[in-house]
């Protein structure tokens, strides 16, 4: 079986007269197998958006080759576009309608059945507001209509292009079950994101992508893994006398700062039972390494997402 | 992976032949919800060209049937014999009143008769009733002159004027004001429409979402398309038949073609507005470009004033205006009753137009901004 996206050197270069030649897409290659859960993190400006739009067959890149299950996703074909479901970065709505309208529009244009455009308003959390015109949702809402029109379809591949941006945390969290939920049912999904805890709690593999580049492809707790970094741990001061912070630290490193101590140790298990017999668990925080030191270690620069 | 397979067939999404006419009618469907849902669509397309109707019709039509109001000053024996259809008389004491009168747009002429003179004063602030008050007036004279004459010489032979209306009256100026004001209402819906739909395209990114749907871009613009002809050719029917109950403009029996011709001129105002939606980035921007476009191609396509009665240059750059070659056309179907033949010049110029305009719009226009 073909793999479900294949992308090999993409190249985009927008040429703006006042921004001048921007490399929004500098050789990118990766590979998506049929049900993985894959996303795409990087920064603002990253180049996640052209990407997925050239990958989509919104956008011709400059140079560069892509399959989408097997073909090219350019120019449009109606058998391609059928098995894929679409949610872009601004919700794309017919004005003027309402929830039940707009979502019933695109189930004939993807020949679906009208009870599905229903299934999927209740799946989103929207049944109720089915009479509502769409402009009355708000942004979550609206979020979550744009990805009922997107699975109306009952695609194989879905692509979700930041999703959660400017959404408050329970919704970015209810949204979230949802991803995983049409993840789960076999459906492949390619997702951009710019929160490390999202790409993190989602994705099968995550691509890093900085200033047009993918940095590096692996699973989160892969990167993490590999990144082999100490776990910090951290425990309010006056609880230990220098001594005996020196002894703990043997292991590791140990440092005095703002009134606290901070170890970074390669053993927390032998470090916290430790603290734990001294009595010394005041002010404590454990932390271990994640995306966001991945990203540090592997665009040598700090996350600013 | 087999309950993925059996979840898959289920809800099955098999696409019988013909899903391009379905997908064509879905999309016409959500468009002209939308449409008829956006007042201020009917206030651009149905309400303001019926709305300078009525304030064109009154501008141009009260002055000439309704009787000029006379202001006289002391005695005015010319005046015992005035027809009240044509003449409404009041009185002022003096002249100075009289004349106040007038500056303050209340009567059309002064009179004063002084032994043998009659001394007409027409309004200045409005020229036009004042003349026509003042021609009146001329004409009552000589109509009392004549009966003195005929009196003192019943065996002189005297002429007499009858006054018969051209065009067996349809010149009223309803029947001219009508097809341009309709010309109108069709390029600014059509110029707005398109203009103001491409930069909410380039906004809402609907045509980049649907352009992922199995429809393809065609079908999408066919159905947008036709959602603006459908409405001109509502927006004419409406339009015609309110001018005919309620302003008496007379319909020939050719005014059925006058569909063809307002939807030709659709395709060339629509692709106006396409080249117009491409420059613009905002909606405020779409709907200036869009007002300075069709303000002088109104102005010089003798919709609101005839282009007889325009300069000269007027009428020259009213050749660039397609809303010229609407108007007239509409003009010689709808009102003088001529036959489509007669205004196969009016349709080559207009068909040329639209080619021209719509390739203009399909070299400038850039997809990527969709
Ligand atoms: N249509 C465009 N024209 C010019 N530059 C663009 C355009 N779209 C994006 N860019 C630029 O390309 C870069 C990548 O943008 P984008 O793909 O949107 O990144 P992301 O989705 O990761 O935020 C940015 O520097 C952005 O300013
Ligand atoms: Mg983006």
């Amino acid at each position: 079986m073909d793999a479900a996206i294949e992308v090999a050197d993409l190249r985009k270069t927008y040429r703006g007269r006042r921004t001048g030649e921007v490399r929004a897409v500098d050789g990118v290659s990766f590979r998506v197998e049929r049900g993985e859960f894959f996303g795409i993190l990087g920064p603002n400006g990253a180049g996640k958006t052209t990407t997925l739009e050239i990958v989509e067959g919104l956008r011709k890149p400059d140079s560069g080759d892509v399959r989408l299950l097997g073909r090219s996703p350019w120019p449009h074909s109606p058998e391609l576009t059928r098995r894929l479901g679409v949610q872009l970065q601004a919700s794309a709505f017919f004005e003027f309608l309402t929830v039940a309208e707009q979502i019933g529009t695109f189930a004939e244009l993807y020949g679906a059945a009208k009870a599905r455009a229903a299934e999927m308003l209740d799946l989103v959390g929207l049944a109720e507001h089915a009479n509502m015109r769409c402009e009355k949702l708000s942004g979550g809402q609206q979020q979550r209509l744009s990805i009922a029109c997107a699975l109306v379809g009952d695609p194989e591949l879905v692509f979700l292009d930041e999703p959660t941006a400017a959404l408050d945390p329970q919704a970015r969290r209810n949204l979230w079950d949802l991803m995983r939920a049409i993840n789960d049912e076999g459906r492949t999904v390619v997702l951009t994101t710019h929160y490390m805890e999202e790409a993190e709690a989602l994705c099968d593999r995550v691509a890093i992508m900085d200033a047009g580049r993918i940095k590096a492809v692996d699973s989160p707790a892969g990167f993490v893994r590999k990144l082999d970094a100490p776990t910090r741990v951290t425990v309010a001061a006056g609880q230990l006398d220098d001594a005996r912070i020196a002894e703990l630290a043997l292991d590791g490193t140990a440092s005095t700062a703002d009134g606290t101590v901070v170890f970074e140790t390669r053993d927390p298990r032998k470090l916290l039972t430790a603290l734990a017999s001294d009595g010394a668990l005041e002010g404590l925080a454990v932390r271990t390494a994640n995306l966001e030191d991945v990203f540090l270690h592997v665009t040598g620069r700090e996350w600013r997402g | 992976m087999s309950a993925v397979t059996e979840q898959r067939t289920e809800t099955s999404r098999d696409v019988p032949a013909g899903t391009r006419g379905r997908a064509f009618l879905s999309l016409f469907k959500a468009l002209g919800r939308g449409w008829i849902r956006d007042r201020s669509q009917i206030f651009f397309t149905i309400l303001l060209p019926l709305m300078f109707m009525v304030l064109l019709a009154s501008v141009f039509g009260s002055g000439d049937t309704a009787a000029s109001r006379i202001v006289a000053v002391g005695d005015v024996a010319v005046l015992d014999g005035a027809d009240p259809d044509e003449f409404t008389v009041e009185s002022a004491s003096d002249l100075d009143a009289a004349l106040a009168m007038l500056r303050e747009g209340d009567a059309d002429a002064a009179v004063v008769q002084d032994g043998s003179t009659v001394r007409i004063y027409p309004s200045a602030t409005n020229s036009t009733s004042g003349a026509i008050a003042s021609g009146r007036l001329s004409s009552l004279v000589d109509d009392v002159n004549l009966e003195v004459l005929s009196a003192a010489a019943p065996d002189v032979p005297v002429l007499a004027t009858d006054v018969e209306e051209a065009d067996g009256g349809a010149l009223q100026p309803i029947q001219y004001l009508a097809p341009g004001i309709l010309a109108w209402g069709v390029a600014i819906s059509g110029v707005f429409g398109a203009a103001g739909t491409i930069v909410d395209w380039k906004r809402d990114k609907l045509m980049r979402r649907l352009r992922l749907t199995p429809a393809s871009v065609g079908t999408f613009l066919g159905a947008k398309i036709s959602v603006n002809l459908v409405v001109a050719v509502v927006q004419t029917a409406v339009f015609l038949a309110v001018a005919a109950v309620g302003f008496g403009l007379r319909l020939s029996a050719w005014t059925w073609f006058a569909v063809p011709l307002v939807l030709l001129g659709t395709f060339a105002f629509l692709a106006i507005g396409v080249v117009i939606g491409g420059i613009a980035q905002t909606s405020p921007a779409a709907a200036g470009l869009s007002n300075l476009v069709t303000m002088p191609m109104a102005f010089v396509s003798g919709a609101f004033y005839p282009l007889a009665l325009s300069p000269q240059w007027v009428q020259w750059l009213s050749y660039a205006s397609p809303m010229r070659y609407l108007n007239e056309a509409l003009q010689s179907v709808v009102v003088y009753g001529e036959s489509p033949a007669a205004v196969l010049p009016q349709i080559g110029f207009l068909a040329a137009f639209a080619v021209l305009v719509a390739l203009v719009s399909w070299k400038t226009f850039k997809f990527d901004e969709l």
